[in-house]
């Protein structure tokens, strides 16, 4: 028996949604950089820079001061916004494995299957089930390859409310029906006794207020939190009803994907990417985790050429010499607005699509779920976050929409395949003695 | 086995290297990275050592106890020289990104240096290190279980826990002494460093008799803390002038940063 269709809709073209915003920052609008005004830069390489005593006009500051400062703050910077990445996705692995450690709900194996992943498989024969993990994976592909075009296509003849309405209906799903089953197993779990009429009051109030904070405008560290808690949300039913083999080989094909459909001239999500851009348009805030302030769809206050500028600089937050000039352009915006938002455009952050945070922690909760071992899972929530901090070095030098799941991907299978099977009877022999390296 | 022993046990291995870190690391991205970087480094090192070792078991003899518990000690003398290897590598990986920034940036000052470079990557890789040793030994302690039910020694948590603790203060103080070493090009002090590795190492093999595995070690801890202390800067009248609070440096450090 297979879940019902529309569920499997909303999560499945969620991840095919979120993981087409995989790219972490689109390319910055160079022109409009050059139009703003200089003083807040001179400001703010007065502060950061010891050598020099007086603003200045800025030409003569940048011609003193070439790639050399601007390179240490790409640095500092650079690794502030690797950090401000680091802490979202350690918060999600760890909300995944703490679950699948605890509640063996989402550990279980039941013949349910999503209907992506029609072929069942057979744990007797090992061609047979490796022929039916690849087909597996080619229908799952298929179906979010065409999930992707339609959004796209979607989105360049402008149905915003169609998009939105459909956005709508899956993280109603996700924060309605997925958090009360979540919530029941574990109360299962720790036998714990629960009324209904308290759940749904629990239930109600955890959904609406995660649906004003995603949709529309919140605290950005509610908003974050709300975005890391669906995230956790979908990867564990990813692991709980994906097949074995079917989920490793479908996380490999999802990381070539991403890398085709991001890099390629026609891939459709540089196709979004690039229509975003031209529309000086935010890509759908439920989509993508940002580190810093995004609720400038909603912003009815600010002068339209402000709003619309504002919007384009969040857009292109990147993380070099962009990063420094953009500070200005947030602060100098800021000036002109309330000073309660002036804080929270100082800094335009650094931004991730939520795909790459379910597939990340499919990939360390599958492995926590597998056997007890810990090590395993260390390794690749190591290895993990290293492909995520030389995704973003190369963000730094290429300055343009990069996927972020090839690498980790990458580094964490192969960190979990060598730990698992080569680690792991190295470090229970040398337990089994006490020996230590 | 019990909850109590775990988190005492938790605490005991991972108390120190945690306060390390939240004190000196957390706050400075930078420094978080390296550190990461470094664990890194040292699982490739394991991998690799592992993967030597997964071969030689399998075209060995698997019955005989003697030819596996050989090659157990082969794997663990490989693995150690190769962390050593890694940590060199890692070293000179550092200086080439320092000295690549270093040459653009028009400042003198870079904004790590590479002394607290090795203190991280020694963290990162005692961390990692540590965190492999001990964290499915703690991850068993939480459940039902007698200890040495079949006439092992009973301390086998605690001395795991107290033997992990040395490791990762180790592995921090043998990166300050190894990068130090390195820019000074003392190629003795190197060869110590790896020498009082394997030493280390080689002497967990009387375990379980502990006396003979943890005496030695932490006497080793004793004096490479010392030789790090020496070579970070320190010296009796720092240290004098530090516990009486007479050192004007150190208090003015506490109100700026460095």
């Amino acid at each position: 028996m297979n879940t019902s269709d529309s569920e499997e809709d909303s999560y499945n073209e969620r991840s095919a949604l979120v993981q087409c915003e995989s790219p972490t920052i689109p390319s910055y609008n160079q022109d409009h950089d050059m139009s703003l005004p200089q003083e807040t830069d001179s400001k703010q390489r007065r502060s950061v820079s010891s050598g020099l005593d007086e603003p200045g006009p800025v030409e003569q500051e940048r011609a003193a001061t070439p790639e050399g400062e601007e390179e240490e703050l790409t640095l500092k910077y650079g690794a502030k916004h690797v950090i401000m990445l680091f802490i979202p996705v350690t918060l999600c692995m760890v909300v995944v494995v703490a679950t699948i450690k605890s509640v063996s709900f989402y550990s279980e194996k039941t013949s349910q299957r999503l209907i992506y992943t029609p072929f069942e498989e057979d744990p007797n024969s090992v061609g047979q089930r490796l022929l039916n993990s690849f087909l597996n994976t080619i229908v799952m592909i298929s179906v979010i390859v065409f999930m992707t075009i339609i959004l796209v296509v979607l989105y360049k003849y402008r149905c915003y409310k169609f998009i939105h309405g459909w956005l709508i209906l899956s993280s109603l799903m996700l924060l309605f029906w997925f958090s009360f089953m979540y919530l029941g197993e574990v109360f299962k779990t720790y036998n714990v006794a629960m009324d209904y009429p308290t759940l749904a009051m629990i239930i109600w109030n955890f959904g609406v207020v995660g649906m004003i904070c995603i949709h529309w405008k919140g605290p950005l560290q509610l908003q974050q939190a709300y975005l890391i808690i669906i995230s956790a949300l979908m990867a564990l039913i990813f692991i709980k009803y994906l097949p074995e083999w079917s989920a490793w080989v479908i996380l490999g094909a999802i990381s070539i994907y991403d890398l085709i459909a991001v890099l390629s001239p026609k891939g459709p999500l540089r196709m979004l990417v690039e229509t975003a851009q031209e529309r000086n348009e935010p890509i759908f805030p439920a989509l993508i985790y940002s580190s810093a302030m995004v609720w400038m769809v909603g912003m009815a206050d600010s002068s339209n050429p402000n709003s619309a500028d504002q919007r384009q600089r969040n857009e292109g937050g990147a993380l070099a010499q962009e990063g420094v000039e953009s500070e200005d352009d947030a602060a100098l915006g800021g000036r002109r607005r309330f000073s309660a938002e002036e804080d929270l455009e100082e800094d335009r952050g650094v931004k991730l699509g939520l795909g790459d945070f379910i597939f990340y922690s499919v990939l360390v909760g599958k492995a926590a779920a597998n056997g007890g071992d810990w090590n395993t899972t260390l390794a690749c929530f190591v290895a993990i976050l290293i492909g995520l901090c030389l995704t973003l070095l190369l963000l730094a030098i290429f300055k343009k929409a990069l996927p972020a799941l090839p690498i980790s991907i990458t580094f964490g299978l192969v960190f979990y395949f060598s730990t698992d099977n080569l680690v792991r009877p190295f470090m229970d022999s040398l337990a089994a003695h006490q020996y230590y390296i | 086995m019990t909850v109590a022993v775990f988190f005492g046990c938790t605490f005991i291995a991972f108390g120190p290297a945690v306060a390390l870190f939240v004190f000196t690391i957390a706050r400075d991205p930078l420094r978080v990275i390296f550190l990461i970087a470094g664990a890194f480094f040292w699982l490739v090192s394991l991998l690799l050592s592992s993967l030597v070792w997964f071969i030689t078991v399998q075209i060995s003899n698997k019955n005989s106890a003697t030819q596996q518990t050989g090659l157990l000690i082969f794997g663990v003398v490989l693995s150690v020289l190769l962390q050593e290897t890694f940590r060199y590598g890692y070293y000179r990986l550092l200086k080439k990104a320092n000295e690549g920034l270093l040459a653009l940036s028009q400042e003198d000052t870079m904004p790590i240096s590479i002394r607290q470079l090795a203190y991280v990557s020694g963290l990162g890789f005692g961390f990692m290190s540590g965190a492999f040793s001990v964290v499915n030994i703690l991850s068993d302690s939480l459940g039902p279980g007698t200890v040495g039910i079949h006439g092992d020694s009973q301390h086998y948590f605690i001395s795991s826990a107290f033997m992990t603790l040395a490791i990762i203060l180790l592995h921090m103080f043998w990166g300050v002494v190894f990068f130090e070493s390195c820019e000074r090009q003392r190629w003795w002090a190197l060869g110590a460093v790896v020498l009082s590795h394997l030493v280390v190492s080689c002497v967990t093999f009387v375990n379980p008799h502990y006396q003979g595995s943890l005496i030695p070690t932490y006497i080793i801890l004793s004096v490479m803390a010392a030789w790090a202390y020496l070579c970070a800067g320190g010296s009796l009248r720092n240290l004098k002038l530090c516990l009486t609070c007479k050192d004007k440096d150190f208090l003015l450090a506490n109100h700026r940063p460095r």
